[in-house]
């Protein structure tokens, strides 16, 4: 074994997989997941915990792996974590618990997000379950939205005490991890509607098809329902568009609207009774996480597909095994390149996309080289759907509707980063509506911090 | 899961359904949607609200059969329940936020066009319950596809019935009965006109001449039907517009009709066009974008 190396993880065949739904990356078996753990050197001051937004007790869980203890590993993970399963695969772990490890200076970081997921996945596979509070406490608390922020939320809620429904607009719980990650990155009923069921088994209540500012307010929530406390994880999922010419055509999708129909409604499946337009050639405008996933999808459905994006490979800001995972699958990258118009044929349908060559100018106020137009470079590439994945912000419902939230320019919601504490009484936020679009475990460390502030309160209450 | 406490087929291929949800009924304003699933695999549709009974509970759908989705729908009776029922959505109508005493020196028009009766029946119906009786104009293709009427009249001021072949009412478009009301001396300050795209887009067209200020409600593709996905688009006065959450009620004369009936088609292969056909006959009251009707 090379020490300095990572145990390799099982992946389906990038061509195979390029034609089906199923999980790209297959996991470790527990021999593996053994041997990996003997690369952790269990630091003293372990660094891995810091890069952890939810500061899981890593070195912890992986001395247990080391010696084959892998319930006791998953209880050490649940201290800190109630999507465990989801995190270990969609989290990006190089830029947070192995962009800190001691062991990526020389080598490769310890893989402990494939390490995390395996625990996982042997605890549902074994039945073992995070363990729930023993006695109600008396309080209610309502949690807005059942995405990662408003479930891990929940989740120390209930551990806690307290009596906790989350109210969710859609049909079914789970937010950007049913809507949004595809199947293939992150599986609906094999993992997220078990992990959802964990969260339930909390004795967490979910009430779906509760819009929250059309069906319910929050003022009502507080002050007719009996609620004690209300913690706002409403995400963004508001998308953007370009708003150049063109863009109303038949064959332009937000990547949102594509994901939906794929993810939710399952119109992979060609017996889903939601349609989903399958395109010959697609474009996917955009470089994130959200881009590489429509991008797939679009793959998987039989289409060629471009990524058409307006910097260069170094700034794409989705994950690099995304990107890596993309490019073995054969998607064809156009980089510094930006669309200035979707062209329609005479009955109103997409059938190209005029583009742009940009160059690298100073950076901006990001940090990141602003890209700048090469004058007279449009060109034209045939097309017949285009995918828009510009990012999302906040959907101003909940905040129009309650009194006394305040919102920022950016329309996030305004809350303290410690606790999630908004300046209405008894109510806290967190995640993508109060940070705008950012990552599972941001949200999933914003909804323990709301929990932290929300206990807090209701305690001195 | 949402019971259905009654069900019935008002006209051919028209469903009544009074189903039981609690918070959409304790919500719900005139203009309002909702979304439902039928079964745990069906697709979601946006549905405009017919009426609703915040004491009961309830609200009242009234849907066409237009596709497998509402094919399926079709089939429940009472006792069986929707697996879905998601709202209020959407703005409620301008007028719910009106000033009353403004409201009753306006003359209202509402104008509906077949399944379209049924979400013009709770704006009339809420502004007879304050007072103001506004005169209505039902189209339908035919005698047999007219829903609604006796409902209708028990709360309109006027009621003008007109049918495209002459069958029952007045004879021709909802576009003529307009122009006649007008001609015998009718004023309106405000015109309501719901019912499928085209007759929005003609109504439109001809209250713009008749110098009518003209709302009407949009009823584009949707999925979500919480701003989240765009799949309901429109242009208004040159700007993007989500129906679902800005809306679905516009400025007529500011829509862009051609756009949004070319959007309707997107999902219309040749087959589906074929089945609407097979399957809806002469009963096709257009809308589809496709039919020219």
């Amino acid at each position: 074994m090379d020490v300095l190396k990572k145990v390799p993880v099982k992946e389906q065949d990038a061509k195979v997989r390029a034609a089906n739904f199923q999980e790209v990356c297959l996991g470790y078996n527990k021999e593996e997941a053994m041997e990996e753990a003997t690369r952790c050197i269990n630091c003293k001051n372990a660094q891995c915990i810091k890069g952890c937004p939810v500061s899981i007790n890593i070195p912890g869980f992986i001395e247990k792996v080391k010696e084959g203890k892998i319930e006791e590993a998953y209880q050490i993970i649940s201290e800190s974590s109630a999507l465990p399963a989801v995190c270990g695969r969609v989290c990006p772990q190089e830029s947070q618990c192995e962009g800190k490890c001691i062991r990526g200076i020389k080598g490769e970081a310890l893989s402990i997000g494939k390490l995390e997921r395996f625990v996982a996945d042997y605890a549902r596979e074994n039945g073992i379950r995070p363990q729930g509070a023993e006695k109600k406490n008396g309080k209610k608390v309502a949690v807005i939205g059942s995405g990662p922020s408003g479930l891990t939320c929940a989740g120390d809620l209930a551990k806690l005490g307290y009596e906790v429904t989350i109210f969710e607009a859609l049909h079914e719980p789970g937010g950007v991890l049913v809507y949004g990650i595809p199947e293939f990155r992150l599986p609906k009923s094999a993992v997220v509607a078990k992990e959802i069921e964990n969260v339930k088994a909390l004795g967490v209540k979910i009430e779906t098809n509760v819009v929250v500012g059309k069906s319910v307010t929050i003022d009502e929530l507080l002050e007719e329902e009996g609620f004690d406390a209300v913690y706002i994880g409403s995400g963004a999922g508001l998308p953007k568009f370009m708003g150049i010419p063109g863009e109303q055509a038949n064959g332009v999708f937000s990547a949102n609207e594509y994901l939906t129909r794929s993810n939710l409604m399952k119109a992979f499946d060609e017996n889903s009774n939601t349609p989903i337009m399958r395109g010959k050639k697609v474009a996917v405008v955009g470089g994130g996480n959200v881009a590489m996933d429509a991008a797939r999808t679009a793959l998987r459905l039989g289409a060629e597909v471009h990524v058409v994006y307006r910097r260069s490979e170094e700034e794409l800001p989705a994950r690099v095994e995304e990107v890596h995972h993309a490019k073995e699958e054969g998607i064809i990258f156009n980089l510094l390149t930006n669309p200035t118009e979707i062209l329609e044929d005479e009955k109103g349908w997409v059938k190209g996309i005029r583009c742009i060559k940009m160059e690298l100018g100073e950076p901006d106020a990001s940090g990141r080289r602003r890209p700048v137009e090469i004058p007279g470079s449009e060109f034209d590439m045939e097309v017949d759907t285009v995918i828009m994945s510009l990012g999302t912000s906040p959907n101003p419902l909940i905040s129009s509707t309650t009194k006394g939230l305040e919102v920022n320019k950016r329309k996030c919601i305004v809350a303290d980063e410690e606790f999630g504490k908004t300046p209405k009484e008894g109510v806290y936020a967190g995640g993508d509506a109060v940070t705008g679009a950012a990552t599972v475990i941001l949200a999933m460390g914003a909804g323990r911090a709301g929990a932290r502030g929300i206990h807090e309160y209701l305690q001195n209450k | 899961m949402y019971k259905i406490l009654e069900a019935k087929e008002l006209a051919a291929n028209i469903f009544y359904m009074v189903v039981e949800a609690k918070r959409v009924a304790k919500a719900c304003k005139p203009g309002q949607f909702v979304i439902v699933r039928a079964a745990e695999d069906s697709e979601r549709i946006p549905l405009t609200i017919c009426d609703y009974d915040a004491e009961k509970g309830t609200v009242t759908i009234v849907f066409q059969i237009v596709g497998a989705g509402t094919l399926m729908m079709s089939g429940l009776k009472a006792g069986d329940a929707f697996h879905d029922f998601v709202g209020p959505l959407g703005c409620p109508s301008e007028f719910v936020e009106e000033d009353l005493e403004t409201l009753k020196n306006k003359k209202l028009l509402f104008v509906a066009g077949g399944v379209g009766t049924a979400p013009v029946y709770p704006q009339v119906k809420w502004l007879h319950e304050h007072g103001i009786e506004a005169d209505v104009i039902v189209g339908a293709k035919t005698k047999d596809l007219l829903i609604l009427e006796e409902e209708m009249k028990a709360v309109a001021g006027n009621l003008y019935v007109t049918t495209d072949d002459g069958s029952y009412g007045r004879s021709g478009m909802v576009t003529q009965t307009i122009t006649d009301l007008v001609e015998e001396g009718k004023h309106y300050d405000v015109c309501v006109a719901i019912g499928p795209m085209i007759m929005m887009k003609f109504v439109c067209k001809l209250t713009k001449e008749l110098e009518i200020p003209t709302v009407v409600s949009l009823n584009p593709i949707m999925v979500d039907g919480t701003g989240m996905c765009g799949a309901c688009r429109v242009t208004i006065d040159g700007e993007v517009k989500f129906a679902c959450v800005d809306g679905p009620e516009f400025d007529g004369h500011k829509v862009n009709f051609d756009e949004a009936m070319q959007r309707q088609q997107i999902y219309k292969t040749a087959e589906g066009r074929a089945y609407l056909a097979a399957k809806e006959g002469a009963t096709h009251h257009g809308g589809c974008g496709n039919c020219g009707n």
